[in-house]
């Protein structure tokens, strides 16, 4: 590559990676995709310790049936929080740190569409993460009224300040809404304009068709949200009446409103997980993804299903039988496609040749969880079955099996699985393992009896509760204790192995793959010669050849020859 | 596939479904006692479902453990398995598999929502002013008044209109169809039942029909399920389900009792010291004052 053309490009036209090559870049406006993917990675990672750490203070509280740790309006506060943080502070920002990561590398692209877009997106996070923590720092506290912030109790405002807990977490919601919706743009477009040529669809590794899924999600849904968010801030600060029954709103259209985006949410999550799970199965056990095509589409179809089944969340709620019912079956429906990628899941892993490394364990782990959450939540799905458990534990302990068991476990999957390319490091197997054990036995002892609580009847988001259910609790607040311990081992595993781990080939895993042809870490621009793809991807066991030509050999020999 | 292995995954398979029916059958116990003739018939949802979700699970869970106990690479083995990308015909079996039950637990569980009828029969209509007259009109004249519950911030609330008796602790006749009339004077609020395993949020503006047939004699827990704000938690009382002649008792009793505040923990709380470790002295919405009733429950009353 010559330098003479660089020189005919007016400066700022083409966007530059920013500050130098080192750890400061991470810091900096960056537009590099791989430096974005980190910094959306890490940062979403410290508001997961935070949120967790609000979690243990809530568990610390549950673990007397009493209401004596924490005053009853900070245990609201604390889990409208947590649910808050959770969502809009670390799986949404953690997922588009993968895909801003993986997709250009495994679709052979140099950056996205969008690279200036791309880092407007990430850093609108932090300003909406501060937001929502200075909440906790005005009068009368954060918002109190469940991450849902169904109104009429959203609106009641018992402070009467404009500036109050309940209006920052409105912003701070429609803020990250804003950044999702401008990152799902600059998504979709480099996945359908920047494929490598010779990548036909189903040519396309199955993490960026599942990010594909859930992406389109984030457009047609967001809308109806922040829609929903915008009309509460206005009852709230000027006195509209969307929804306050007092001045004559309707309560439950804000329901309508919330599920149509955020029961899609959950497909927004998931999908990339089932993404990770597809790519992680094959290399460690050596064989193709089973039924790769079948495994793409589904997550197109869980796409299309996601849009009609919000009304499960209101089973019990002032919605019509024939509205239940209509809901109970399309909510069922979901679960053909899923139920399809999971039986691919374990016919890929069968009769290969597996090994477990922590990467492998943690996708293991995360799909046995997953068929579990899979199997409550079709239980949930029966609405006269869920008019009983209907806002009791055993919803939280289903969701939970989702997001902790499946989503957190796919997401320590990838860590484990990338790292050496993000980093260009190995980790220690051993503390990784430890890692996995803490972790599996932790979320299993602290979810596994919130059903069981929900079955009995213990309603969720309860500060106190009667007697009859602490046994139970007792243990759950035990497993969110391991729980948090269990990120230590991680935390020390990631960064002393980036600090002074063995340095890692360019595809330590013999993976296959586009992203495990360049070096660790990939060069800025990704590829000096971008790859024309041959065949489809998982080609093992087969010797077909991935690319026509080596995305790396230009590199390589530029680089012997200076 | 040889006979051997045919006959292996028949008796695998026969294995896990007595395994599963016995889960089936635990699950009962997981639940509250059986109070209502609705818990009969949502026990029996749960148990089947329970039933197909172990096969499944333990089946699925069963695959992949012997895939990672003895199908692991050997140390120095850096081959790959076998180079299988699909199969047709197994593709199909697992699409169809989980079609067929879903329309199998589908059709199981319309036919228990059916058979529930929960929802008073005004609520297709269902809203406020509208549905109140309809029900004054059309309710046969046997039939006794729906009771009113009021729920509010933070205290449930039992009119019985024929007598005008207010309580604060829910009293029903045992074997007899229980109708409701549900409504709320501030937030959203959910009356739930864990006993009866019925449920319904209380929606400000609405007045919504709630029904249900107890067959238990015994004293249940009700509690607050649509999260309603700061003392949501404690906003709990007690149904008691008596025989008819003690129902009858209770009612002329109660109605010879002069209206006294009932015992209210929110308001009780509100007004005196915080007694936790840390409160940062967040304002509240203030709770209602403790309802003014003829028979006033105690937050020491036992329950089962």
């Amino acid at each position: 590559m010559s330098n003479a053309p660089l020189e005919l490009t007016p400066p700022n036209l083409q966007p530059q990676p920013g500050a130098p090559d080192n750890w400061r870049r991470f810091f900096s406006f960056s537009t590099d995709h791989k430096v974005i993917g980190i910094q959306y990675i890490v940062l979403a990672f410290i508001f997961f310790l935070f949120g967790g750490l609000l979690a243990m203070v809530m568990r610390g509280e549950l673990i007397t049936p009493d209401s004596d740790l924490v005053d009853r309006t900070v245990y609201n506060g604390l889990f409208t929080m947590h649910g808050t943080i959770m969502l809009f502070m670390w799986t949404f920002p953690m997922l588009n740190g993968l895909a801003n990561y993986l997709v250009p590398l495994m679709i052979g692209a140099r950056d996205m569409a969008f690279p200036r877009l791309n880092a407007a997106a990430f850093w609108l996070v932090p300003v909406f993460g501060v937001i929502l923590i200075a909440s906790f720092f005005v009068p009368g506290g954060p918002s109190q009224s469940g991450w849902w912030a169904y109104p009429p109790v959203s609106l009641q405002n018992p402070t009467g300040n404009l500036i109050n807990g309940q209006s920052l977490w409105l912003l701070a919601v429609a803020l990250s809404g804003i950044s999702s919706i401008m990152g799902a743009v600059n998504i979709v477009t480099t996945i359908f304009r920047m494929r490598a040529p010779g990548m036909g669809w189903f040519k396309m590794p199955a993490f960026c068709w599942t990010v594909l899924s859930a992406q389109i999600i984030q457009l047609f849904g967001l809308p109806a949200l922040t829609a929903g968010a915008v009309m509460l801030l206005l009852d709230l600060t000027v006195g509209t009446s969307f929804f306050e029954p007092s001045r004559g709103g309707d309560p439950v259209l804000y329901q309508h409103f919330f599920w149509f985006y955020s029961h899609p949410a959950v497909y927004v999550i998931i999908l990339p997980i089932f993404g990770v799970f597809s790519e992680v199965f094959p290399v460690y056990a050596r064989k193709p993804l089973f039924g790769y095509k079948v495994v793409a589409v589904s997550s197109l179809i869980i796409t299309g299903l996601s849009g009609i089944v919000w009304v499960h969340h209101m089973f019990a709620s002032g919605t019509p039988g024939w509205m239940r019912m209509l809901f109970m079956f399309s909510t069922m429906a979901i679960s053909v496609p899923t139920g399809i990628k999971v039986f691919a899941w374990v016919a890929t892993i069968w009769g290969g040749k597996l090994r477990l490394t922590t990467g492998m364990l943690f996708g293991l782990g995360g799909l046995s969880m997953f068929l579990f959450a899979g199997i409550t939540g079709i239980m949930l799905a029966s609405a006269p079955f869920d008019i009983h458990v209907n806002n009791t534990y055993f919803v939280v302990g289903h969701f939970h099996y989702v997001i902790n068991g499946a989503v957190v476990m796919g997401f320590y999957a990838a860590i484990y699985h990338w790292f050496p390319k993000m980093t260009g490091r190995l980790y220690y197997e051993g503390l990784g393992k430890l890692h996995f054990a803490l972790t599996f036995i932790g979320l299993n002892l602290n979810f596994l009896p919130m059903h069981p609580l929900g079955l009995q009847g213990m309603p969720r988001r309860v500060a106190s509760y009667d007697p009859e259910f602490a046994f139970w609790n007792v243990l759950a607040s035990l497993g969110a204790f391991l729980l948090g311990v269990s990120t230590l081992p991680f935390i020390l595993n990631m960064i002393s192995s980036w600090v002074r781990g063995e340095e890692a080939k360019d595809n330590p895993w013999r993976a296959i793959g586009l992203e495990w042809l360049v070096a660790s870490p990939p060069p800025h621009e990704n590829f000096e010669q971008i790859p024309v793809i041959l065949s489809a991807p998982y080609g093992y066991g087969s010797d077909e050849p991935l690319t026509a030509n080596d995305p790396t050999k230009e590199l390589a020999s530029e680089l012997s020859e200076s | 596939m040889n006979r051997r292995t045919i006959l292996g995954l028949a008796g695998l398979a026969i294995l896990d479904l007595l395994i599963s029916l016995w889960v089936g059958q635990q699950a009962y116990s997981w639940m509250p006692p059986q109070a209502s003739a609705e818990s009969v018939l949502v026990d029996n949802l749960f148990s089947f479902m329970t039933t197909l979700g172990s096969f499944i699970f333990l089946g699925v869970i069963g695959t992949l453990l012997y895939a990672v106990l003895f199908q692991r690479a050997a140390k120095y083995d850096a081959s790959d398995g076998p180079p299988i990308e699909g199969n047709l015909k197994l593709e199909v079996v697992w699409t169809a598999i989980p079609i067929v039950l879903v329309i199998w637990i589908g059709t199981v569980s319309y036919q228990t929502y059916d058979r529930m009828s929960i929802l008073g029969p005004m609520e297709s209509m269902a809203m406020g002013m509208p549905t109140a007259e309809a029900a004054t009109v059309d309710s046969p004249e046997a039939e006794p008044a729906p009771i009113n519950v009021y729920a509010r911030q933070w205290a449930w609330e039992f009119h019985y209109p024929e007598q005008d008796i207010r309580s604060t602790e829910l009293h029903l006749p045992v074997d007899q169809r229980a109708r409701l009339l549900l409504s709320s004077e501030d937030v959203l609020h959910g009356f739930f039942v864990p006993a009866f395993r019925v449920k319904q949020d209380v929606v400000p503006g609405r007045e919504i029909g709630f029904e249900f047939t107890p067959i238990r004699e015994g004293r249940y827990r009700l509690r607050d399920s649509e999260y309603s704000g700061t003392y949501f938690a404690a906003n709990q009382t007690n149904v008691v389900v008596e025989s008819t002649e003690a129902y009858q008792q209770w009612l002329a009793t109660a109605a010879a009792i002069s209206p006294t505040p009932a015992q209210n923990v929110a308001y009780e709380e509100f007004n005196q010291e915080a007694q936790s470790t840390l409160d940062l002295g967040w304002k509240t919405v203030k709770p209602a004052p403790a309802p003014i009733v003829n028979y006033a429950s105690s937050e020491n009353d036992s329950h089962e």
